[in-house]
């Protein structure tokens, strides 16, 4: 059987949305959609939510990620010329301490900050839950963008450097107002992705026991979840979380997209 | 850290048994040789005759391995000199014009002479337009590099040398990157500097200038000097079978 090689295009695409199609008429038929309204898309647990999930959950879960990644954008600005120091002290503590809280889970940082600086040294986190938040999350999310900035720097090209040094500019003013500008343009991007980790990241707060007024989403879901007994708080912490994420993502599509034009 | 003090009547680059090496190999094999103030001396020699390096040695871009470089009689290779005090009086031009991509063309000028030089704006912005005007580009200084072409690049990098008003330039093939309907516009702003008296060292493949504009050209081959004299002469009379040997290709 003689078929061009568009036609079987056109017949395999055909049958890849068949399958799709079919797939969702026949679990549409199966579920139990009273069961599925009442445990995900109760209305009146979604109305009960409001205002607190926004005016509390929402912000503070906001305010939490972005003390973390202001700090940790700091930290790992400072880690990243650490790690292209010609000194080999700052090159061998910066290694060691983006190899240890990458390589850490982020629950192990919480509990280590929340639980273990109090006991082995009698020290409570100065800020209470958001100082502790800021630290833990902001040295996971420094270790990170540590490796991405140091990347950056390192992919602007070298006559930028030469050029800025043979106009007599020493090397930190170079670096200050020559690289680390052009840096940050090449990187934000993958910045913009360490933002919406350390969102999702930011529910881990919920270890250090957190008062009401100090729950951020996916405490505050939980909480419901045990009030509610349905899942629906979850729907609506989902919705949340998506909120603040979505966007993130378009933006870092459209920088990626405009800085491939550019090339 | 020593004060460098210029040497009134000392030649304004003068390079002695100047060797350089990256790892094993040897780029330069000892280099002796003076740009006298005014001069316009420009280095020729096939790819990997070690005349950028040289040129790079000059504003310590790179660090020789061994041998001395006075700058206007200030030994710049002394490792307590205050480099950057040596880099302010010694302009530099880029086969890759290096412009700052993230700045407009003035700012791409007026950076470094406020940062450096400590001028305030105002000084600032005015020695930077006296020299894009001067370059022929005063209407393009809210441009950024990226919407100028290669040879506008180019003059941009000439006019942001001179703004920290230097007493010699360096230039390093800044033609060779560009198409070459370009090259006439950046040559010509380099001519007009010679005529100012500008001391200026040129490496370059553009035998038509070393001809016209430099008073002094000097052959480099496998990191030595192989020949150097008048322009016309070196060009239309070489002695070394080197010389005539590039010559041939070349011209």
């Amino acid at each position: 059987m003689a078929m061009s090689p568009r036609k079987r295009a056109q017949l395999v695409r055909g049958v890849q949305y068949g399958v799709l199609l079919l797939a969702f008429v026949v679990a549409s038929f199966v579920a139990d959609w009273e069961a599925i309204g009442k445990a995900f898309f109760d209305v009146g647990i979604l109305l009960r939510m409001l205002p607190d999930v926004v005016t509390v959950a929402l912000k503070n879960t906001l305010l939490y990620t972005a003390c973390a990644f202001a700090f940790g954008l700091v930290l790992g600005l400072l880690l990243a010329l650490m790690r292209l120091s010609s000194v080999g002290a700052y090159r061998w503590i910066a290694t060691g301490i983006i190899e240890l809280f990458r390589g850490l889970p982020a629950l192990v940082v919480f509990i280590a900050f929340g639980y273990g600086l109090p006991i082995a040294f009698g020290l409570q986190m100065p800020g209470g839950t958001l100082g502790t938040v800021t630290v833990a999350l902001g040295l996971v999310g420094a270790a990170y963008m540590a490796e991405t900035i140091r990347a950056g720097i390192q992919a602007v090209p070298k006559g930028q450097m030469e050029a800025a040094r043979s106009l007599a500019m020493s090397n930190s003013w170079a670096m200050i107002s020559i690289i680390i500008p052009q840096a940050f343009r090449i990187i934000l991007p993958p910045l913009t992705n360490e933002l919406i980790l350390l969102t999702k990241d930011s529910s881990l707060v919920y270890l250090l026991g957190l008062s009401a007024g100090a729950a951020e989403l996916t405490k505050f879901g939980r909480d419901a979840l045990n009030v509610e007994r349905s899942m629906t708080p979850l729907v609506g912490i989902a919705i949340c979380y998506l909120l603040i994420t979505v966007p993130l993502s378009i933006v870092v599509r459209r920088m990626e997209a405009r800085s491939e034009r550019a090339r | 850290m020593t004060e460098p003090q210029i040497q009134p009547g000392a030649p304004a680059i003068e390079v002695r048994a100047l060797h350089k090496s990256f790892g094993e190999n040897e780029v330069l094999k000892g280099i002796d040789f003076q740009v006298d103030n005014a001069d316009v001396v420009c280095v020729i020699g096939p790819s990997g005759s070690g005349k950028s390096t040289l040129l790079r040695c000059v504003n310590r871009l790179e660090d020789p391995t061994s041998g001395d470089i006075f700058v206007e009689g200030i030994k710049i290779t002394d490792p307590d000199i205050d480099v950057n005090k040596v880099r302010s009086r010694i302009g530099m031009v880029f086969q890759q014009f290096n412009l700052f991509p993230h700045l407009t063309a003035l700012r791409n000028l007026t950076i470094a002479q406020q940062r450096v030089k400590k001028r305030g704006t105002e000084e600032a912005v005015a020695v930077a337009r006296r020299n894009l005007e001067k370059v022929g580009l005063a209407d393009r200084e809210d441009a950024f590099p990226a919407h100028l072409s290669g040879g506008q690049q180019q003059r941009v990098a000439i006019a942001r040398a001179l703004s920290m008003d230097p007493d010699m330039m360096l230039f390093d093939e800044v033609t060779s990157a560009l198409d070459p309907e370009l090259v006439g516009d950046v040559l010509g702003v380099m001519k007009q500097l010679a005529t100012e008296g500008m001391t200026m060292m040129v490496v370059t493949h553009e035998m038509g200038f070393a001809r016209e504009v430099g008073n002094k050209l000097v052959f480099m081959d496998d990191g030595v000097i192989v020949e150097e004299g008048v322009p016309a002469d070196v060009l239309s009379n070489p002695q070394h079978r080197r010389t005539q040997a590039f010559l041939s290709k070349v011209l």
